[in-house]
């Protein structure tokens, strides 16, 4: 494969029109929040204090753009070099994805005027673990964006520049490899202060380490899913060798992951409690029903070797540990009486409408900026 | 596929951080709980003597200048002159609730009887919210122990919300620019001698304030009171020479809050079960202590990330070289 080449042609696509209108959509429920409070556009209240724009914008969003640490950490961290032709997308993705994560909770938040107070020393909480999620994420954005630079830079021909930059991007890698780390599993400690409202099946305080190895899982699932994708939909070869051994990596993953999912569910009595037919149990079965599936179809090497199964196994992961997230953040979570909480209409547009926004901004960067690897040439 | 697992697994289990966390049960990471002041103040809610009236709600509107909420609708409402909040919210810092089982006959009873409880901020010892706030915008008065706000600091990311077992603090949904509301004991009216004012307006002395462990003694002494005796109840404060002889309900054998979650300065008694009237049944280890012994545990003191950060840049550079 060659040196990553915009792919070029028309912008504006049909898919490109869509997606752009449901961002605007967005858009303008944003701009009503702003004016009405949050109370007019979601169904947010005291007991459900969190909703779908942490739960899945911030956690589930982030974890799925955790393709561009996975990637950083195999190649970069495990030199891998065999798998660089993959490291670009990811990237891109990741600083979308993440980029997002940090305008929902931008919006998300009360008192949005008042965010930089997180980076005021004297403001500073050092024991809050929303203190560390918050800081860590911020900071993360700026490294993905400088670790993406050189796509700009290449395209602007600015030759001395990207070359400062290369010299010193091993730093950059470091740090975006490290703050992941700290963040992803943070985001999980997250919900080991709300005590007894989480369910104890999910209530553990190894919560920080399932959501790390599962957000890694997710980052291998995630540049798997986009390769497919974006083979299909531009019409380019898949990259069946590449993504075959890449996919080799998730069962030990998900193994590692199902092997302390359960040895801690054990060891405190909860498994029990999964099988109580309740929405709590049947979802948890559901969450680690999907974790089995990839983990069958990609224990085979012939499996392995066909996009068609390695796609399902994608997105069978990505499910699984999104499920884990959405359990983890809301179903799991039960205040007490008499609270409730399902996402409102305009919640749940501002949601899509975000993801849209990526989605354009991914078709848009692919064409103009050298992103994808050249095609091969015969 | 010549990636070594073993090594790959290692890694990522260890990347310096998580290891600890693993393999310890979850009071040996906890932080040692906190302990409360020495000069803690605090209130007591004895739900045996409370009568219902609710002036300690209106009280406590007035003193912190809170506007009335219309949650029953209708021409019955006379167009919402009464203040009548369902619920503690951003505008009701304060809540007197009613249990009724059955007929409703007897004060104090579980069956076919009825009896109050008041709901706000408990104040705790270690509080959850205090330990989750990312700006320092809910604090614990290291001499009073009220937990306190401060609108300057909160950026409204409601993370006390998830944090608080007692569901305490409240956003102002409605509002552009909403804040987090919770009782803070009044502690604007400590300067000029002043104390909270629920207690203050409380006519039957079921509310009272004091020294955190002047009350707790108090409680101790009431929950051992023979039943239909009589006792001289303190009315609005603990040291008040105001009281009014009552008669003794069966309590219950538990202070709710002596215990709960590490201690809170806010102690009740009833008559009841605590759960009939709506409080959680809780551990006696603060949440807190776990969260921030799980953070301490992995990032101590940031010398393992960066221990982990300077691995991370050999290799890296390492990596980088190779390409070139």
């Amino acid at each position: 494969m060659s040196e990553p080449k915009p792919l070029g042609g028309k912008i504006i696509t049909a898919p490109f029109l869509f997606f752009s209108a449901l961002a605007v959509l967005a858009v303008i429920l944003i701009i009503k929040r702003f004016f009405l409070g949050l109370g007019a556009v979601t169904n947010l209240n005291d007991g459900y204090p969190w909703g779908i724009w942490i739960a899945y914008d911030v956690v589930v969003g982030t974890a799925i753009a955790c393709g561009g640490y996975a990637m950083a950490l195999l190649v970069y961290i495990f030199n891998k070099g065999e798998f660089h032709p993959l490291v670009r997308p990811a990237l891109l993705a990741s600083a979308f994805g993440y980029t997002l994560a940090g305008v929902s909770i931008f919006f998300d938040v009360g008192r949005y005027w008042q965010a930089y107070n997180l980076f005021l020393p004297w403001y500073s909480q050092l024991n809050s673990v929303m203190f560390e999620v918050a800081f860590c994420i911020t900071m993360y954005i700026f490294v993905l964006w400088i670790e993406f630079s050189p796509s700009f830079m290449e395209w602007l021909k600015a030759k001395g520049l990207k070359k400062t930059v290369d010299r010193l991007m091993f730093v950059f890698i470091a740090i975006g490899v490290l703050l992941p780390t700290m963040h992803q599993s943070s985001l999980g400690t997250l919900m080991v202060i709300t005590g007894k409202k989480l369910s104890p099946l999910w209530q553990t305080p190894l919560i920080p380490l399932l959501a790390l190895i599962s957000a890694i899982t997710m980052g291998y699932a995630i540049v798997i899913f986009e390769a497919i994708i974006s083979a299909v939909s531009f019409k380019r070869d898949i990259e069946t060798p590449i993504l075959s051994k890449l996919s080799a990596l998730i069962p030990p993953l998900i193994g590692a992951y199902l092997v302390v999912r359960f040895g801690d569910l054990i060891w405190r009595g909860a498994l029990g409690m999964a099988f109580s037919g309740g929405l709590k149990g049947n979802m948890f079965i559901i969450e680690n029903l999907l974790f089995l599936v990839p983990l069958a179809i990609l224990a085979s090497k012939s499996n392995r070797k066909n996009p068609q199964k390695l796609f399902i196994a994608a997105v069978s992961m990505l499910l699984a540990g999104a499920l884990f997230r959405f359990d983890l953040f809301l179903i799991g979570f039960n205040p007490g009486e008499g609270w409730h909480y399902f996402p409102s209409f305009s919640e749940t547009i501002i949601t899509i409408g975000l993801v849209s926004l990526e989605i354009a901004g991914y078709i848009f960067f692919v064409k103009k900026f050298p992103v994808l690897p050249g095609a091969e040439h015969a | 596929m010549d990636i070594k697992r073993r090594d790959f697994l290692k890694v990522v289990a260890g990347s310096g951080l998580l290891l600890a966390a693993g393999e310890s049960p979850a009071h040996a990471i906890a932080r040692p709980p906190k302990t409360m002041p020495p000069e803690a103040v605090g209130l007591m809610y004895d739900s045996t003597i409370c009568i219902g009236c609710k002036v300690c709600q209106k009280a406590c509107k007035v003193s912190n200048d809170m506007p009335p909420e219309h949650t029953l609708r209708g021409p019955e409402m006379l167009d919402n002159v009464w203040d009548n909040p369902a619920d503690l919210s951003g505008y009701t810092l304060n809540i007197v609730k009613a249990y009724k089982n059955g007929s409703g006959e007897v004060k104090n009873r579980e069956d076919n009887g009825f009896a109050f409880i008041q709901r706000h901020c408990m104040h705790c010892v270690d509080p959850a919210c205090v330990s989750a706030c990312p700006v320092s915008a809910l604090q614990k008065n290291p001499k009073t122990g009220v937990v306190t706000y401060n609108k300057k600091a909160c950026i409204g990311c409601r993370y006390c919300q998830m944090a608080c077992p007692f569901l305490i603090p409240k956003t102002e949904w409605d509002s552009p620019f909403p804040q987090i509301r919770k009782c803070q004991f009044c502690d604007h009216k400590f300067a000029e001698g002043g104390y909270s004012a629920c207690a203050e307006s409380c006519p039957t002395g079921a509310t009272i304030f004091g020294p955190a462990k002047d009350l707790l003694q108090e409680a101790k002494r009431r929950v051992t009171l023979k039943p239909d005796s009589y006792y001289d109840y303190p009315v609005q404060r603990i040291d008040s020479r105001h009281r009014l002889k009552q008669k003794v309900a069966p309590y219950m054998n538990q202070i709710y809050g002596e215990k709960e979650v590490g201690g809170t300065q806010f102690i009740m008694l009833a008559a009841l079960p605590f759960d009939k009237l709506g409080l959680p049944e809780l551990g006696d280890r603060p949440d807190a202590a776990l969260s921030e012994g799980i953070q301490h545990t992995l990032y101590k003191g940031m010398i393992a990330p960066a221990v982990v950060l300077a691995g991370l840049m050999f290799a890296a550079y390492r990596s980088t070289k190779n390409d070139k």
